[in-house]
């Protein structure tokens, strides 16, 4: 088991990255991730997600910390790690000249697949990301979601162990998300590929993680499986829907005695104190004529999570991020 | 074959693909070079009866131009592939294989000298297709798709050496109009001993771009010049030892990784 550990997990202790004239992008964070593992990676712009693919990835080395991958150092032996990984970056690095049989040709080359296993490793790939009827077109023609499986596809090319996905569904529509999360789902079921995933996006990690560490500034708030982290926060939020804004703040007041008040711009939100339900607030609400468009009763989620450790909405922290990142760029 | 080999190979191939697919990279280099030379050699016949001249036909003296011109468009091409794939993150998934950086030179390098090597023996079949006499014969013809294979190695590199230093497709393009003020001030319409502005003989006689079409042309109208030929070669190779000491630099640097 140890051996296998070393070999298809992660370790990460103390990882600092600092970029020249800049904050710390990764500031001293602690990951083990276990083989076979599904670990979601989730924050918001610029907390520090993608500057730690790229060290767990050698494309960075690390200013401070260790990080062993499949049991090797990410700054002594990148070459043999390079060799153990699949990694699928941000942006879906494709040539928009080539087809996806071109790049799986180019790529499996270059992983050193033997030649007689290039062309069928080939086609079981595009089966099995389900580009058979465009494998042979140029990808300039290939929507997002078409490209995000392609760069899966690559990843895949040498049927590396651990798996490296950074937001691999951003900026995808639906259907390609899910296709997406069926994919990685397989891969770990059928493979026991170790995936090391980031993302934006709390229902990919509530859905396909079977652990998430949250970041934030470059530091772990949290860590665990999602059934952990939303029952640390353990009770429910209600949400009531004014009918005007005028009412807002009789609202407010009215709610406060149930619990502690949340940040909302779309409503009004309380954490429910322990022992209420949504049948107390309803009672309370019609005897006292309190005038709601809608009352809503939330289960705790991984952005309420996010909320209790940062004191923002996920949403909002990379409202925040894309602010100073356009502060930044006018300068 | 070795694995470094084969990785050549592929980056090679891929050089030469994508290329293939882009009329606009393929189409200009072979065309407006020869266009230039035909309409220089439309006005400028006259210059054949200067007493000194070297040849009858202004057309076999024009020829060795788009043999560097082309050189020079395949350089801004290949440059701005290069950067474009800095650009988007490509270097990055080369990064994360197990190729090497000089192998991905090497076959970056290979692709275009492919290329080059297509356009001069192009701009040779024009060129006898207008029945111009190649003086220094089949041996000759030989000696000029290799200069062309060395000059498109040499360019490239440059062009290569710019795109992983900057990463950036326009810094490239921006150099292209730098690049062809050499070849404008060169003997590439008059031999430089029959340039009357003192300034502009000169500054033809510094530039090395006058010995490298000086090399072609005397294989074209002269037979075998040895003074052109290791003039020309002389200065393609230091162009090209120059360039790719600094672009396998640069690619270093762009590929670090631990």
């Amino acid at each position: 088991m140890a051996n296998e550990k070393a070999q298809n997990g992660i370790e990460v202790r103390g990882l600092v990255r600092e970029y020249k004239k800049g904050p710390r992008a990764v500031d001293g964070i602690d990951i083990v991730v276990e083989p076979g593992e599904i670990y979601g990676f989730l924050g918001p712009n610029g907390a520090g997600k993608s500057t730690t693919v790229h060290v767990l990835t050698t494309l960075l080395p690390p200013t401070a910390g260790t990080a062993l991958v499949g049991g090797y150092d990410v700054v002594k032996d990148g070459p043999k790690i390079r060799g153990l990984i699949g990694v699928a970056l941000q942006e879906a690095a494709l040539d928009p000249l080539l087809t996806a049989r071109d790049h799986l040709r180019l790529q499996s080359t270059l992983q050193s697949v033997p030649k007689a296993e290039r062309e069928p490793r080939a086609d079981e790939l595009i089966h099995r990301v389900g580009l058979v009827d465009a494998a042979d077109r140029k990808v300039s023609g290939y929507s997002g979601g078409m490209k995000r499986r392609l760069d899966l596809a690559l990843a895949l090319v040498h049927s590396p162990r651990i798996l490296f996905l950074d937001e691999p569904t951003t900026g995808l529509d639906p259907q390609s998300r899910t296709d997406i999360w069926n994919e990685v789902a397989l891969m770990r079921r059928e493979a026991g590929v170790t995936v090391f995933l980031t993302t934006q996006y709390l229902e990919e990690a509530d859905v396909l993680a079977d652990r998430v560490g949250i970041i934030d500034q470059g530091k772990i708030v949290a860590e665990g499986t999602p059934a952990e982290l939303k029952a640390e926060i353990g009770r429910p939020s209600i949400h009531a829907i004014p009918r005007t804004e005028d009412d807002r703040p009789k609202i407010a007041a009215f709610l406060a005695q149930f619990g502690e008040p949340l940040a909302s711009t779309r409503d009004v939100a309380v954490r429910l104190n322990d022992g209420l339900g949504l049948t107390d607030i309803v009672r309370a609400v019609d005897a006292n004529g309190v005038d709601i468009a809608d009352l809503e009763l939330h289960a705790p989620t991984l952005d309420d999570v996010f909320l209790a450790k940062t004191g923002r909405t996920l949403e909002g922290a990379a409202e925040e991020a894309e602010t100073a990142g356009q502060e930044k760029r006018s300068r | 074959m070795s694995t470094t080999m084969t990785q050549v190979g592929a980056i090679a191939r891929r050089s030469v693909v994508r290329t293939s697919r882009q009329p606009a990279s393929i189409i200009p280099p072979l065309i407006f070079p020869i266009a230039l030379m035909l309409v220089n050699a439309g006005g400028l016949r006259s210059s054949t009866e200067l007493p000194g001249f070297p040849t009858d036909s202004f057309l076999a003296f024009a020829l060795a131009v788009p043999f560097i011109q082309g050189a020079l468009f395949s350089t801004m091409n290949a440059g701005t592939d290069i950067a474009r794939d800095v650009q988007t993150g490509f270097v990055n998934r080369l990064s994360l294989t197990a190729l090497r950086d000089w192998p991905l030179l090497t076959g970056q390098l290979a692709g275009i000298v492919v290329l080059g090597v297509v356009q001069v023996l192009f701009y040779i079949v024009v060129g006898l297709v207008a029945g111009v006499r190649f003086e220094s014969g089949p041996a000759g013809i030989a000696v000029l798709l290799f200069y062309g294979a060395l000059v498109a190695l040499s360019f490239g590199a440059l062009g290569a050496w710019l795109a992983y230093r900057t990463g950036s497709g326009e810094t490239i393009q921006a150099l292209f109009p730098v690049l062809f003020v050499f070849l404008f001030i060169s003997s590439m319409n008059t031999p430089r001993n029959l340039i009357g502005v003192d300034w502009f003989r000169i500054a033809a006689t510094l530039n090395p771009v006058s010995y490298m079409i000086e090399c072609v042309r005397s294989l074209i109208i002269t037979g075998w010049d040895w003074q052109a030929l290791a003039l020309g070669f002389g200065f393609v190779i230091i162009l090209g030892l120059v360039s790719l000491r600094l672009a396998s630099g640069a690619l270093r640097s762009r590929m670090a990784r631990t």
